[in-house]
């Protein structure tokens, strides 16, 4: 196999992840940790991945011998994901900090995370989707476990390790019955066999397979059983990385092999999707509706969430993916967003972290309480904010593709999210602060990554055509 | 140039205020947040008036056009226009709103700068509303305004404000999700027309509404009907109303009565009749009696009412029941009745909670038992009070009784309603307001001065200067409205006898062969 320079150069955006993290890599272990450098090194890095990948949004070419998918595709999502990865560095400082526990090994783990998402983003093959996935979730697995002396984050580590290896072994044995029965991993190649296959037992099992793989990345249910324990267990910017990029990543995969083989047709492989977003939303937002703790609301809530963008991919047409895409970004700005405000109040020892400790929050911390309902009022898809741009798109797809059905029990399922993210609301505004509520001091950089993200949530869902046009040029 | 963006200046005027009080006006000094707030109130009502003296009511149609293409590939646009309803009822939110303000200038006394912020905004999105002429956009207004009235009921209401405030917010919404579908089904249906495509312009989606199957029709005349009837409400879907209401604080109460209500009524006439003519005309028996039994059972229980306010609220329900009765009698006296009915609702209810909330800031209780011969101390009060009342039952001279009279006028000669029964009981809606608002007064305001521990031991101040500044204005209007309301009604005409002549061409039965259309593709 031949690899060209044109080929290195398209990829820019990974081999400078890859650098930083080696850097990152390298000066922790020879001088010791020293977190600061750590992670403002971990930051340069991704921001200036985040611009390579940024200026190169153009159609999509195939390099390193058809293993990936370099350009406008695989780059939308490679800046997502960096620009995610730095938000939650920038959390994640501050958080650590304040737990008494600031190492620098956390960064190097987010590092290669984000780069397993970005290989997953640009693969062209199946088994290069295999190795992203497993890159981004074993670093996940451990970082999820970070606080090594708390029973919470071990026992969510454990649960999503063995979770997660069960789910591994489903998507590769899909890939294996796949290519038992079109001789080939290479997407593009199952594409063009896909007619003569479309209805091979072997194929469908194994597409079936590959599919409940996914869905346990993206927490859908019937696969979504380790998420509340898992988001409530980790470091709170962790969960707010892995209910976005690896949501976001897993996604990709999705679109890419599920979209991009079976097209717009209809066929039993939409059906079942549309049945997994169903319950999704429906099994997300009931249960959402009875949690007290914050970190297991969102939980639930990114497992509605995912029903939501679900409901794209069911509808299988581009109307469908546009919106996943969209849906995606202004989905991380609002969760990481509300997960960053929550790991900024969290105290030591999980505390601070039920509804009614937010009892008054808009007298404490006006700015903050008014960035969270940015957040909740975006998430419940009220507009003008982006999450309500972002649902219209889906649905729209939806009945485009006549699933009616889909989208009524869609809006309905928004009905019910909106009485718990109102809740929330509630209690910051309506209701006074507790006497025994402790002062807490939220420094600077976390203020401005909150407000900062509060405000694209606005202008997204004021001028969506901007990401919809950046969509469009990407995908066509 | 300057007409084309008359419009939009005059809608996001308080969203500029708004941003100069958020970024520019601390919060402690108090007085110069309201008089900003007061300040850029008043002059969207200028510009209001301005789009009233440009519009050309004999031209009739939709005037003050603009349109910026926002998100091109659905054909989603910004398209703003208004034709003569539009106007009137902008000029109604334009004109409460700064009353209401300054109605309410002493009763809010903490958050001041965000309450200011949040009437502002309520005011941009109900502009917007009115303005809209692409279903994306109308939609984005109508539920973005749910936000700052669910705060200002949360924040500033009574005791039980988080129940009623949640309680407003979901009924709200339970209704909108559903159109939200109902305006996606909408814009695929046109994507399915030979050459059509997605859109949410609404003047494209009335030259294509006739050939809407009838099926089709009646779901999505279901799904928008129901998010207007909530807002009305119509009965049974009101229940929502008399919380809201009595936990709201008085500028709330104002702006909901005065103006979210007729959002609904207006989404009928924009919305429902036009475009699903068909299915609106095959309603026409069920919500009329809906109205009907509205109008009535509002009047009943507005009659044991213990609480002013709650007396007030009830009696929206039932005079929001003859609007939509109006409307839905399909014919031109009626409907052209019904938009009077809805001005005149604003002004009279919403100068009424205005009325309760002076008293109420004087003695801190609404309980119509705790007063009594209130004019022997507030004689002032007392006499607007009493023209509001009048107004409000349709004593003839005063607005009340022209809106009331030609929705029944509409309502008796209609050929869809089938029998006069409907009138008949309306009528009886009438008296019965008559009895509430007329035994609330004697029990308030005559009789002997109560001597309990309320106001029993001080003397209770008439209305002070900025008081009646604030009630002349309505006032004003009632009595115009009653003597020449030809100002008014020479606005909606054009719109009243468009709407007519197409449900009258519907009703012909200019069938549209559906199969033949959908073949072509």
């Amino acid at each position: 196999m031949d690899v060209y320079i044109s080929d290195i150069l398209l990829n820019a955006p990974f081999e400078i992840v890859v650098l930083t993290a080696l850097i990152v890599l390298v000066l922790e272990s020879t001088r010791g940790t020293r977190p600061n450098i750590s992670s403002w090194t971990s930051i340069g890095g991704l921001s200036l991945a985040a611009v390579a990948a940024l200026t190169n949004l153009g159609a999509s070419v195939e390099t390193f011998g058809g293993m990936l998918q370099s350009g406008g595709f695989a780059n939308y999502y490679g800046a997502l994901f960096c620009i995610s990865a730095v938000m939650t560095i920038l959390f994640s400082r501050n958080y650590f900090e304040r737990q008494n526990y600031h190492r620098g090994e956390a960064y190097i783990l987010l590092l290669f995370a984000t780069l397993g998402m970005m290989v997953i983003a640009a693969s062209n093959d199946l088994i290069m989707i295999f190795l992203g996935i497993e890159l981004m979730s074993i670093c996940l697995y451990v970082l999820a476990g970070l606080f090594r002396h708390r029973d919470r984050s071990n026992e969510a580590s454990l649960k999503y390790f063995l979770l997660g290896a069960f789910a591994t072994g489903f998507l590769l044995y899909g890939i294996a019955l796949i290519y038992g029965s079109t001789g080939t991993t290479n997407i593009a190649s199952i594409r063009t066999a896909f007619p003569h296959v479309s209805h091979d037992l072997l194929f469908l099992t194994g597409s079936g397979l590959l599919l409940a793989g996914f869905a346990f990345k993206i927490a859908a249910v019937p696969f979504h059983m380790w998420a509340p324990d898992v988001y409530e267990g980790s470091p709170t910017p962790i969960s707010g990385f892995m209910s976005t990029g690896a949501k976001a990543a897993a996604f990709a995969a999705l679109i890419a092999v599920f979209s991009r083989v079976f097209g717009p047709s209809e066929n039993a492989v939409h059906q079942i999707i549309a049945l997994i977003a169903a319950a999704s939303m429906i099994a997300g937002n009931v249960v959402a509706l009875a949690q007290s703790n914050l970190k297991r609301l969102l939980a639930y809530s990114s497992i509605a969430h995912a029903g939501y963008m679900l409901v794209g991919l069911a509808a299988g047409t581009a109307d469908g993916q546009i919106g996943v895409m969209y849906y995606l970004a202004v989905y991380a700005l609002m969760n990481l967003g509300a997960f960053g405000i929550i790991g900024a109040l969290e105290t030591e020892n999980d505390q601070n972290l039920q509804m009614d400790d937010y009892a008054g929050l808009s007298e404490r911390e006006p700015v903050l309480a008014a960035c969270m309902a940015v957040f909740l009022f975006g998430l419940a898809g009220f507009p003008p904010l982006a999450g309500f741009f972002g649902k219209y798109y889906v649905f729209l797809a939806a009945v485009k593709a006549r699933l009616l059905w889909l989208a009524v029990i869609g809006v309905l399922a928004s009905l019910m999210s909106a009485y718990y993210y109102l809740r929330i609301i509630v209690f910051m505004y309506f209701e006074k602060t507790k006497a025994e509520s402790v002062p807490i001091s939220v420094p600077m950089s976390v203020r401005w990554t909150v407000i900062f993200c509060a405000v694209l949530v606005l202008l997204f869902g004021l001028f969506p055509s901007v990401i919809v046009q950046t969509v469009l040029r990407v995908l066509f | 140039m300057i007409s084309a963006s008359l419009l939009s200046m005059t809608i996001f005027l308080p969203l500029a205020a708004a941003a100069v009080i958020l970024l520019f006006i601390p919060k402690e000094n108090v007085l110069f947040v309201k008089y900003a707030g007061l300040g850029g109130t008043f002059i969207t009502f200028f510009f209001s008036l301005f789009l009233y003296f440009g519009y050309d009511s004999a031209a009739g149609g939709f005037q003050f056009h603009q349109k910026i293409q926002w998100i091109p590939n659905l054909d989603i646009s910004y398209h703003i226009g208004i034709d003569g309803l539009s106007l009137l009822l902008i000029l109604l939110t334009t004109f409460l709103t700064p009353l209401a303000l300054l109605g309410t200038w002493n009763s809010i006394q903490v958050r001041i700068k965000e309450y200011t912020i949040m009437v502002l905004l309520l005011e941009v999105g109900m502009l917007g509303v009115f303005a809209s002429l692409d279903l994306f956009l109308f939609y984005i207004f109508w539920e973005a305004m749910l936000i700052p009235m669910y705060f200002i009921i949360g924040l500033w209401g009574g005791p039980n404000r988080i129940y009623a405030a949640v309680k407003f917010f979901i009924y709200t919404l339970s209704g909108s999700l559903l159109m939200l579908v109902a305006i996606l089904s909408l814009g695929y249906f046109a994507s399915t027309l030979p050459q059509g495509h997605y859109t949410s312009n609404l003047l494209e989606l009335y030259r294509i509404a006739p050939m809407i199957p009838p099926d089709w029709q009646m779901w999505m005349f279901l799904a928008f009907g129901l998010s207007f009837a909530i807002k009305v409400p119509l009965w049974p879907f009101h229940t929502w109303l008399p919380d809201a209401h009595v936990e709201a604080p008085t500028a709330g109460s104002v702006l909901l009565a005065g103006v979210l209500l007729k959002m609904g009524t207006y989404g009928f006439i924009r919305f429902n009749i036009p475009l699903f003519t068909d299915a609106a005309l095959r309603a026409v028996p069920y919500v009329c009696t809906l109205a009907v039994i509205g109008i009535l059972y509002g009047a009943l229980v507005a009659m044991v009412q213990t609480d002013i306010k709650k007396l007030v609220a009830y009696s929206s329900v039932s005079h929001m029941g003859f609007v939509v009765l109006g409307i839905f009698s399909m014919t031109e006296e009626g409907m052209q009745g019904a938009v009077i009915q809805m001005i005149n609702h604003g002004l009279s209810t919403g100068a009424l909670f205005l009325l309760v909330g002076m008293i109420y800031d004087r003695t801190h209780t609404r309980l119509i038992s705790d007063y009594g011969g209130v004019a022997k101390l507030m004689p002032v009060f007392a006499a607007c009070f009493l023209i509001v009342s009048l107004s409000s039952i349709g004593l003839p001279g005063l607005n009340g009784f022209i809106g009331e009279f030609m929705i029944l006028f509409g309502a008796f000669q209609s050929p869809f309603l089938g029998t006069h029964a409907y009138t008949v009981f309306a009528a009886l809606g009438i008296i019965l307001s008559a009895v509430y608002m007329l035994w609330m007064y004697q029990r308030v305001m005559v009789g002997p001065v109560r001597q309990n521990a309320l106001y029993g031991g001080h003397h209770l101040n008439d209305l002070s200067r900025r008081e009646i500044c604030v009630l002349v204005p309505v006032l004003i209007f009632i009595v115009w409205i009653g003597v020449y309301p030809k100002t008014f009604l020479r606005l909606s005409a054009p719109l009243a006898k468009q709407t007519i002549e197409r449900v009258e061409s519907i009703k012909m039965g200019e069938k549209i062969n559906f199969t033949e259309l959908r073949n072509v593709r």
